[in-house]
């Protein structure tokens, strides 16, 4: 009965303040349904196809998903992924962690270090991967450097080197991202309990007991954030083998993303790009889902 | 000013949901202030969200003036609403709060800066005009917010808790200036709280409300003399009113109620209430004030012996705790009239003040019917007299 | 320093290894400067630090030479792409945060996905419709695509910015008569700067490091500087001109820098609030 009056009363305004947040909100909702989930949906059923330069709906199954399991550059560009995702991931928590730690001692100019370590994150990673290129160039960068300085024997051409090319760009994704580590890290610092730490040290804590066994043990969600975050830079990083060593030499330092960037729009292997991109996805998902689980009970708890 | 009428007011989140608000029956006068107190959770703030037009009703009707206007929107209802919170615009100064509602109305620059000073120095806070709302003390920002409400002269003004943001010291003086100010402007005013002493101070009407549903709505005196049931009877009234379950007897054609301290026991005639009573369970509820001490070769009301167990001296009177029934029982008392820790008491009670409640239901239950405790007492005395 | 003696020796160790780092984080800045200024005489005969003979300006004027057109494409995408977004963002927040209805939290966990979405599995479909709408190749096809894909983080930031604003400052504005946007203009807006600052750093410090999206969606003169860049760089033809590389590397990193520079606060902000999502 009410509704009824609200209907007869409310002037035609009304009625359309009533929608606007709706109103609103449906351009994103479009975007959202189309231009995230659509396009995830279209790009799935591209990899059921056989399409090459041109996407084409002719259905060959699981073939594209078959190729790539026996596709070598495929393989190393995953093994690559896991090294690189892997070393990234664990120096780049550990130099992190460190700093924090060290700049959470009542440091002077603190301000100006953080500056300092925090930098890389602003550029560009086509601009690190320049940047490092150019540093870790077998003949003229680092090698030569330090044979001029009166090292004589030093040679470091890893970046020609398809055994040892992932860890120069683990050098440089390292370089660009540990100081959001020790940022994120730092702040969680400052987040912690002081009367804690306190406690502890009346109890006789040293310090790097009370850092080990109480401080950082408290900051798992800072942990985690970081964690999954380092995971999502490694596993989009497309920018920066492009600059520092474009897949080669030869793939040695492929990654699934410029595989995936490679296929599809250099090598016309449209559909095998689309079932790459799949994989990739998977990947993130298979991060992410347990991350939002335990994000998500960990709110029911509060 | 304006008559404000709930009828059977209805609100439900969606189907299946318990109701949030159930048959709300409210009239109020134009002038009154009308107290709607509950604990959190029991639809007090909803409800007034829904007469503000914040929240649609489900059902039922709202009535200004006589005239419908739960359809309308808020901002046509012509209603005034103070946030617990304040909900002060912190971009804005103090005189851009208060202008705000002026200018969204479309109200002419000469007359805004009018009534502007008119609010400003009713409430005192000339010299704010210019600040930022950050810049101000919780007690002025009260200030600021009721000066918002009073600057559009609405039809009726909501206040949520306006006062529970403040400590205990300002809390006290707000509530006095609110109801002088209430006194000054005679303006129709709803005002929620969960404090049953703002409750009692501010209220010409008070509606109790648990679980969505008014519990009851009557006076102060009404409400506090006569609570409805154990719920009304325990939330208003502090320190609480004391509660003893026991089981009656009829003897003599009435009721007794038989109260033990293991010291002593005692009978308190209750007068001739209904039939079956006596086979029931019961609450026996009684105010710590009409507890007292036995003065001696005074024997016309009943009295028993009891141990005091705490003794709690807030002041003006100290609370004293004895057990009757294996429940504790909270008796004011003058401080002068204080007795130790382990002593004896003989305490005196008025049967006329005593409560009787359904343990169960948690109803009241009445003597003869509905009588009002005035002519309980009168019956007592009858019945003494014999 | 106020720390008692037997303490000073461990604090001298935790200024030495600060220092240490800083320095490293510095040295590729330090480098590409000093290669920058250096004749490519100084580069075969020198090394990564030693002091050129000549400082020459050369390497720059070649740089923006080749990649300055792009510099201009690259302004001509972020700043558009930006402000857009941030205002969706905000107009997006704002009702996800004050004006609930059903399905919006829904939406808003869907919109969320997007932050952790591997850009890779948009790219096909995405290339398709800009080809259909004939915005392939140009920067306002780039413009949109970074609106779009930039939304998930600027309603992310301005949604959990309003979620901790009290909702009776809505209510409150409601009763005196505002509507919709004039709620959103004249209350939630002014109040909104820090985060506006926090969204705007962060869509540009995107949008401008964008590569993925500039590869694939651009070609020839609409590319932005960051796919130029690299084109310069790996270019395998000619002779490499180390100056020229890292002076256009350093113009299109100056920007970002600048901004991390002027508004490091806002920076680390947009960081850590993109850490703690939802």
């Amino acid at each position: 009965m009410s509704s009824i009056a609200v209907f007869t009363k409310a002037s035609k305004l009304d009625a359309l303040q009533r929608w606007l947040p709706k109103l609103v909100l449906a351009p994103s909702m479009l975007i959202v349904l189309v231009g995230f989930y659509g396009y995830i949906l279209w790009t799935f059923l591209l990899s059921f196809t056989g399409s090459r330069f041109m996407p084409s709906y002719n259905w060959v199954g699981l073939q594209q998903y078959a190729r790539l399991w026996d596709n070598d550059r495929w393989w190393v560009a995953s093994k690559n992924l896991m090294l690189f995702g892997g070393l990234f991931i664990s120096i780049s928590l550990v130099l992190g962690v460190l700093l924090a730690v060290l700049l959470d001692q009542r440091i002077r100019r603190e301000g100006f270090i953080r500056t300092i370590f925090l930098y890389p994150m602003a550029l560009s990673m086509i601009v690190t991967g320049t940047a490092w290129k150019w540093l870790l160039n077998p003949g003229l960068g680092i090698d030569k450097m330090l044979r001029d300085w009166g090292w004589e024997g030093f040679r470091f051409d890893w970046l020609v080197d398809p055994e040892r090319v992932v860890y120069c760009l683990v050098i440089a994704a390292v370089w660009q991202a540990s100081g959001f580590v020790m940022a994120l890290f730092l702040a969680g610092l400052r987040g912690v309990d002081q009367s804690i730490i306190r406690a502890a040290q009346v109890d006789g804590a040293s310090l790097p007991a009370i850092y080990l066994r109480i401080v950082l043990p408290s900051l798992g969600p800072v942990f985690f954030s970081a964690l999954m975050i380092l995971a999502h830079i490694a596993i989009k990083s497309f920018d920066l083998v492009a600059s520092m060593t474009a897949g080669g030499p030869g793939y040695a330092s492929d990654l699934p993303a410029m595989f995936m960037y490679a296929h599809t729009f250099t090598r016309g292997q449209m559909g095998l790009g689309a079932a790459s991109a799949m994989l990739m996805l998977g990947a993130v998902l298979a991060i992410l889902v347990p991350y939002l689980y335990s994000e998500l009970r960990g709110k029911r708890h509060d | 000013m304006a008559t404000l009428e709930l009828r059977n007011v209805n609100k439900t989140y969606g189907s299946g949901l318990p109701d949030t608000l159930k048959n709300i029956e409210i009239a109020i006068d134009s002038g009154e202030f009308l107290i709607l107190v509950g604990p959190s959770g029991c639809g007090k703030s909803t409800l007034m969200n829904c007469i503000a037009g914040l929240e649609d009703i489900s059902g039922g009707a709202i009535l200004v003036e006589g005239q419908d206007i739960s359809g309308m929107s808020p901002k046509d209802r012509d209603i005034a609403m103070v946030f617990q919170s304040y909900a002060l615009y912190p971009t804005m100064t103090v005189r851009d709060n208060i202008a705000f509602g002026l200018k969204i109305r479309k109200m002419a620059p000469a007359d805004i800066d009018t009534e502007v000073a008119r609010v400003a120095k009713l409430l005192q806070i000339e010299h704010l005009l210019a600040r930022k709302p950050g810049q101000l003390s919780g007690g002025q920002q009260q200030r600021v917010a009721m000066g918002r409400a009073l600057a559009r002269r609405p039809k009726i003004y909501l206040f949520d808790e306006p006062l529970s943001n403040l400590d205990a010291k300002l809390r006290v003086e707000m509530r006095t200036e609110i109801k002088l100010m209430h006194q000054r402007l005679k303006t129709t005013t709803v005002y929620v709280t969960h404090d049953q002493i703002e409750a009692m101070t501010l209220g010409d009407k008070v509606a109790v409300m648990k679980d969505g549903i008014i519990q009851q709505f009557g006076t102060p005196q009404q409400i506090y003399n006569d609570p409805a049931n154990l719920f009304v009877a325990s939330f208003i009234g502090s320190p609480p009113m004391n509660f003893i379950p026991l089981r009656l007897q009829r003897r003599d054609g009435q009721l007794w109620a038989l109260l033990d301290s293991g010291q002593a026991r005692c009978e308190l005639p209750l007068g001739a209430m209904e039939e079956g009573l006596e086979s029931r369970e019961v609450i026996l509820g009684i105010r710590p004030e009409q507890i007292g001490i036995a003065q001696g070769g005074d024997g016309s009301l009943p009295s028993i012996r009891a141990e005091v167990q705490v003794t709690e001296p807030t002041g003006p009177d100290t609370l004293v705790f004895v057990e009757l029934n294996q429940t504790k029982v909270c008796c004011r008392l003058a401080p002068d009239a204080a007795p130790q820790v382990g002593a004896s008491l003989e305490l005196q009670f008025e049967p006329s003040k005593v409560l009787l409640f359904d343990a169960q239901s948690g109803e009241r239950l009445g003597l003869l019917g509905a009588a009002r405790p005035q002519e309980r007492a009168a019956k007592v005395a009858q019945l003494k007299g014999r | 320093m106020t720390s008692r003696s037997p303490l000073s020796l461990s604090r001298l160790a935790i200024y030495a290894t600060l220092l240490a780092a800083c320095a490293v984080y510095l040295i590729p800045l330090v480098v590409m400067l000093l290669t920058s200024f250096k004749s490519p005489d100084d580069i075969r005969t020198g090394n990564l630090l030693s002091w050129p003979d000549v400082i020459t300006a050369i390497g720059w004027l070649k740089a923006w030479d080749s990649v300055g057109g792009f510099f201009w494409n690259s302004v001509k995408i972020t700043v558009p792409a930006v402000l857009i977004s941030t205002l969706l963002g905000a107009l997006n927040g704002y009702v996800l945060a004050m004006w609930r209805f059903r399905g919006s939290q829904l939406f808003f966990g869907l919109l969320l996905f997007g932050c952790f979405l591997p850009f890779q599995v948009v790219l096909l479909p995405a290339s398709f419709t800009l080809g259909q709408l004939g915005l392939a190749n140009t920067t306002s096809g780039l413009v949109l695509v970074h609106v779009v894909y930039g939304l998930a983080f600027t309603t992310l930031f301005f949604r959990n910015y309003y979620v901790s604003v009290p909702d009776a400052l809505v209510r409150a504005a409601r009763l005196d008569g505002a509507g919709f946007f004039t709620i959103f203009g004249r209350i939630l807006l002014p109040m909104s700067i820090p985060i506006i600052m926090v969204c705007l750093i962060w869509q540009f410090t995107q949008i401008w490091n964008d590569f993925l999206f500039g590869v694939v969606f651009a070609s020839g003169d609409t590319q932005p500087i960051t796919v130029a860049l690299n084109n310069l760089v790996n270019t395998s033809t000619g002779v490499k001109e180390y100056n020229v590389d890292m002076a256009a590397a350093m113009i299109a990193g100056l920007p970002t820098l600048v901004v991390y520079i002027l508004a490091g606060k806002y920076f680390l902000r947009g960081l850590t609030a993109g850490a703690v999502k939802g």
